[in-house]
C-alpha cells in the first residue's frame, strides 16, 4: 500500500470504529465519545495553526466561543433555528480570525502568543461585560425543542453522537485533504523555514492569514456545535483554561499529525474525568502532562509513533 | 554599455540602502546582460548581500529601482519578484531540514513532479538521495541542494551569494561545472570571495567597495585594474 | 462625595495597587529581560507569597507584627526555592527555548495553582495587619476657604506603609541592578550570552538566581498586599495579566520602564475602577495590550531599535 492509501485507509478506519462505537458503548462512555469528538474537532483546528503552520496560539477560545456564542445568542434572542445558527456561529469565528489574523501575524513567536492571548482574554472580559444577554459566567441554556435539525432532536443521545460524528469525520477528512494538496505543504514549508519559503516565492502572509481563518472557522464549528448539542452557552469556555486545553490536546496527541488532535482530546478528557472523581485538583493533571510532554515528548503520542514506526503516518 | 542595457535582464538604477547614518549601499547603477555569468565582488562590508537583498526584495531599498526585465519592480514584495522569475540561495544555508531531498525541490518548483525533482537533484548529483532528510546531509551537500533548489525554480536569474564558502576543494570543482552547465540557459549574479571561481565562471564582474561601484569590466580588465587591486585583489 | 476627594481616594488606592504592582512587574520584567523567556507560572508565585505569608502569620501567632516580619523573610524565600527547582528541573532542559518555555510555565502555573488548592485549599483567608490605623483626610473647601474631613476621605496607616515599602525595595533593587557585581554580572548576561560564558560568568547559576529572585519580588508584593486583599488559591491571575501589561507598554526587559509603566497602570487601574466597571477597564487594558504589541512592539516608552 503507498502511503496515500494508508492513511486514507487510517483515516477511513478511525471514522468506521467511531461510528461502530455508537451503537456499542455503554451510557456513560456513549456521552463521552460525542463531547470528545466535538472537542477533537476543535484540536483539529487548533491544529492547523499550531501543528502545521507552526503559529502557537494562546487564544483559540475566543474562535470557540464566537461559534458557541454567534449560535446562542441567535437562537436564544433571535429565534433563529438550529441549523441557520449553526452557521451563524461559523460565520462569527470566521469574521474574527480574520481580524485577529490581520493584527496578530504582525507579530511572530511569542509576541504572536502574548497577543492572541490577549486578544482571548478581551473576548472573555467582553462576554462577562455583557453579562445582560450572555448571563456571563452562569450562561444560558438552550431549550430542548429549539434544538433540532430537520426534526431530528440533538438532545437525544443517539442523534447526539451522530451529529458529533458527522462533524468530527467532516473536520478530519477536510484536513487530511488539506495537507496533501499543495496548500498544506506551504504551510508546513513556512512552519519548517518562513524565509527560505518567502524567497521560493509564496505568499507567506497570505497562506499565514488562510491557516488562521480555517483554524479558526473549525474551533468556531467546533463551538458552535458544543452550545448545540449540549444545551449550554456559558463563559467558561472563552477562558484561558479552553484555549490550553487545545494546545495540550494537540501537544499530547501529536502536532501536525491529522489523528494526534483526537488521540489527545481522548486521553486527556478520560484523564481529567478519572482524577476529577479523585480531587477537586484535577487540573493538576494538565499540568504535569504540559510540563512532561515539554521535557520528553514534544512529538506526541502519533509523532513518537511516526517517528519509530510508521513514517508514512499523516 | 547603452546597447548592452537595453537587453538586459536585470538594471538598477542609484539603488541605495542607509542603516541610521550609515550607507550600506550607495547609488549602484548596475546591469546585467541576459545569459550573462555577473560576479559581484568586494571587501566584507562592501553592501554586496545588502544589493541583491534589494534587488530580490528582502531588503527594502531607501532609495533608487530595481528594473527586471524591463518593469519597475520596485515596489513589488518578495514573492512577486520570485515568481517573475528570480532565485535567491542564501549566505547561509537555508533550506527545509526536516523535510526529504524531494519534499525540498517539489516546493522550490511548486509541484510535485517526481521526475522534474530528480532531474534537478541530478544536475548537483544528488538524485539517488531524493529520499533522505535534507538535515541528515554534510554541509557541502546542502549547500549543492539549495543551488538544486535554486535551478528548480527554472529562473530568469539565480543569484547565488557565496555558494561556495565552506566547500572543500573538489566539491568546488564540482560547482563550477554544475555553473558551466547551467550558463546559457539562465542568467546568473554570483557574489563569490574565491577569486579562482570567479575568474572560471564569470563573464563579467563587478566591484564594490564601500558600497558603491569601483569597476565593472571583464575578468581580465578587472584583474589589471589598478584601483581593484589597491582596494581588492592587492589585500587578498 | 465630591469629585475632587473622589479623585484624591481612588489615586491613593492606585497607589497601593502601582506599588505592589510595580513590584511584581519587575520581577517578570527581570525574567524576560536577563533570561528572554516569559514566565507564565509568575502570578503563582504571588499567590505562593500570599499563601505562606497566611501559613507563617497563623504559626508564628503571637503579634501580628511577628508574623509580618517572619512572611516576609520566609514567603520570598519559599517562591525563589520552588522557582529555582523549576528552573533546574524544566526550563534548564528546554533550553530556555522561548516556546516551550512558555507551554512548560503553563504546567507549571497549573502544579503550583492545583497543589494550593489540595494544601491550602479553596477559601479566601485574610491575614491580620501588623499595625492599622485608620487617618482620615483632609480637603479644602474652595466656596468656605477651610479644610475639612469628607467623609469617607481617608486611608489607614498600613496602605501607606506598603508603597513606603515598595519604594524602598525598588530602589534596593535599583542600587543592587547598577551598584553591585550580582548586578553586574545580570546585566552582562542580559546583554549577550554567549559573551557572558565567555569571560566565565556561570550562566547556569545566574539564570537560577535570577528566575529565583523574580518570583522572590512577586512573593514580597503578595506578602505586603495580603492584608488588604484576602489568600486565595486563584489570585495569582490579576497579577499575571497586569504585570503582562505593565512589562509589555513599558518596553519589553526594560526594568525602568516597567517601573513607569507600573505606576500609570496601577494608578489608572485603581482610578478607572472607581468611576467604571472592572471588567471595562480590564476589556481596554488588554485591548490595548494586544495592540501595542502588534504596532509598537518596543513598549510605549522604549525607543525603537535600528
Amino acid at each position: 500500500m503507498s502511503a496515500a492509501q494508508k492513511s486514507l485507509a487510517l483515516h477511513l478506519g478511525l471514522i468506521g470504529g467511531l461510528f461502530a462505537l455508537a451503537f456499542i458503548l455503554p451510557t456513560y462512555h456513549h456521552g463521552n465519545f460525542a463531547r470528545i469528538m466535538v472537542l477533537a474537532t476543535y484540536a483539529i483546528g487548533y491544529n492547523v495553526l499550531f501543528g502545521y503552520t507552526g503559529l502557537l496560539s494562546l487564544g483559540h477560545a475566543m474562535f470557540f466561543a464566537a461559534g458557541m456564542y454567534g449560535m446562542g445568542l441567535a437562537m436564544q434572542y433571535g429565534g433563529v433555528p438550529a441549523l441557520p445558527a449553526l452557521f451563524l456561529g461559523i460565520i462569527a469565528a470566521t469574521i474574527l480570525a480574520a481580524v485577529v489574523a490581520v493584527l496578530a501575524l504582525r507579530t511572530i513567536g511569542v509576541a504572536f502568543m502574548i497577543v492572541t492571548l490577549m486578544f482571548a482574554q478581551t473576548g472573555f472580559l467582553t462576554i462577562l461585560y455583557f453579562g445582560e444577554w450572555t448571563r456571563g459566567d452562569e450562561g444560558f441554556v438552550l431549550q430542548q425543542k429549539v434544538r433540532q435539525i430537520a426534526g431530528l432532536d440533538l438532545s437525544d443521545p443517539m442523534t447526539r453522537y451522530l451529529a458529533a460524528w458527522v462533524l468530527f469525520s467532516v473536520a478530519l477528512l477536510a484536513t487530511a485533504r488539506m495537507m496533501h494538496v499543495a496548500f498544506g505543504g506551504v504551510l508546513v514549508a513556512i512552519r519548517e523555514n518562513e524565509e527560505r519559503t518567502r524567497m521560493l516565492g509564496y505568499n507567506v502572509f497570505a497562506h499565514k492569514f488562510a491557516a488562521v481563518v480555517i483554524s479558526g472557522a473549525i474551533a468556531g464549528a467546533a463551538g458552535a456545535a458544543y452550545g448545540l448539542l449540549f444545551g449550554y452557552v456559558g463563559a467558561t469556555f472563552a477562558s484561558v483554561q479552553y484555549s490550553i486545553f487545545p494546545l495540550l490536546w494537540v501537544l499530547l496527541g501529536g502536532a501536525g499529525t491529522t489523528i494526534g488532535p483526537f488521540i489527545g482530546a481522548l486521553f486527556m478528557f478520560y484523564l481529567i474525568d478519572y482524577s476529577s472523581g479523585l480531587t477537586s485538583a484535577y487540573m493538576l493533571i494538565a499540568g504535569v502532562a504540559l510540563v512532561l510532554l515539554t521535557l520528553f515528548a514534544r512529538a506526541g503520542i502519533a509523532g513518537e509513533i511516526k517517528r519509530r514506526w510508521a513514517p508514512w503516518l499523516p | 554599455m547603452g546597447a548592452v542595457a537595453s537587453l538586459s535582464l536585470l538594471q538598477t538604477h542609484g539603488l541605495t540602502r542607509r542603516y541610521g547614518g550609515l550607507t550600506a549601499v550607495d547609488n549602484v547603477d548596475f546591469a546585467l546582460p541576459e545569459g550573462q555569468v555577473h560576479a559581484l565582488i568586494g571587501p566584507n562590508g562592501a553592501g554586496k548581500s545588502t544589493f541583491v537583498g534589494m534587488v530580490s526584495g528582502r531588503i527594502e531599498a531607501s532609495e533608487g529601482r530595481v528594473e527586471f526585465e524591463g518593469r519597475d519592480v520596485t515596489g513589488l514584495p518578495t514573492h512577486k519578484r520570485i515568481r517573475a522569475g528570480m532565485a535567491y540561495t542564501f549566505q547561509i544555508t537555508s533550506i527545509y531540514a526536516r523535510l526529504s531531498l524531494f519534499d525540498n525541490v517539489a516546493l522550490a518548483m511548486g509541484n510535485r513532479n517526481r521526475d522534474a525533482a530528480t532531474e534537478a537533484l541530478a544536475r548537483v548529483g544528488l538524485d539517488d538521495r531524493a529520499d533522505q532528510i535534507a538535515g541528515d546531509l554534510s554541509y557541502g551537500h546542502q549547500r549543492l541542494l539549495e543551488i538544486a533548489m535554486g535551478v528548480a525554480q527554472a529562473p530568469r536569474l539565480l543569484i547565488l551569494d557565496e555558494p561556495t564558502q565552506g566547500l572543500a576543494e573538489s566539491e568546488i570543482e564540482g560547482f563550477n561545472a554544475i555553473i558551466n552547465a547551467l550558463r546559457g540557459q539562465t542568467t546568473i549574479l554570483l557574489i563569490e570571495h574565491n577569486m579562482n571561481v570567479v575568474m572560471a565562471l564569470a563573464d563579467a564582474i563587478t566591484v564594490l567597495d564601500q558600497g558603491a561601484v569601483l569597476a565593472t569590466g571583464a575578468p581580465e580588465a578587472i584583474r589589471a585594474d589598478a584601483a581593484v587591486q589597491a582596494a581588492y585583489l592587492g589585500s587578498g | 462625595m465630591d469629585f475632587g476627594p473622589y479623585l484624591l481616594l481612588a489615586s491613593l488606592e492606585g497607589a497601593v495597587g502601582a506599588a505592589v504592582l510595580a513590584l511584581t512587574a519587575v520581577g517578570l520584567s527581570l525574567v524576560f529581560g536577563v533570561m528572554r523567556v516569559v514566565n507564565v507560572a509568575h502570578g503563582e508565585f504571588y499567590m505562593i507569597g500570599a499563601v505562606v505569608a497566611w501559613f507563617v502569620a497563623t504559626t508564628v501567632g503571637t503579634h501580628p507584627a511577628l508574623g509580618f516580619v517572619a512572611a516576609l523573610i520566609v514567603a520570598p524565600l519559599v517562591a525563589a526555592i520552588i522557582a529555582i527547582a523549576a528552573d533546574r528541573l524544566v526550563l534548564k532542559r528546554v533550553n530556555y527555548d522561548p516556546e516551550a518555555t512558555i507551554v512548560a510555565t503553563i504546567g507549571i502555573l497549573y502544579i503550583i495553582q492545583q497543589a494550593a488548592l489540595m494544601g491550602y485549599g479553596p477559601e479566601a483567608r485574610p491575614v491580620e495587619p501588623p499595625f492599622n490605623h485608620r487617618i482620615a483626610l483632609p480637603w479644602y473647601d474652595f466656596a468656605a476657604g477651610e479644610w475639612f474631613y469628607p467623609w469617607g476621605l481617608g486611608t489607614t496607616s498600613y496602605k501607606l506603609f506598603v508603597i513606603a515599602v515598595a519604594i524602598v525595595l525598588l530602589l534596593g533593587f535599583w542600587a543592587l541592578m547598577t551598584r553591585t557585581k550580582v548586578g553586574l554580572v545580570m546585566r552582562a548576561t542580559q546583554l549577550d550570552w554567549d559573551m557572558a560564558q565567555a569571560f566565565g560568568i556561570p550562566v547556569d547559576r545566574v539564570y537560577a538566581l535570577v528566575f529565583g529572585f523574580g518570583a522572590a519580588l512577586a512573593a514580597l508584593a503578595a506578602v505586603l498586599i495580603v492584608p488588604i486583599q484576602q489568600a486565595h488559591y486563584l489570585m495569582g491571575g490579576d497579577p499575571l495579566l497586569l504585570s503582562f501589561i505593565v512589562v509589555i507598554i513599558g518596553g519589553l526587559g526594560s526594568v525602568r520602564g516597567t517601573v513607569v509603566a507600573a505606576i500609570l497602570i496601577g494608578m489608572s487601574d485603581g482610578i478607572i475602577s472607581v468611576f467604571f466597571t472592572p471588567t471595562l477597564a480590564k476589556i481596554i487594558a488588554t485591548m490595548v495590550v494586544a495592540l501595542v504589541l502588534v504596532f509598537r512592539p518596543q513598549g510605549l516608552f522604549g525607543t525603537k531599535a535600528a
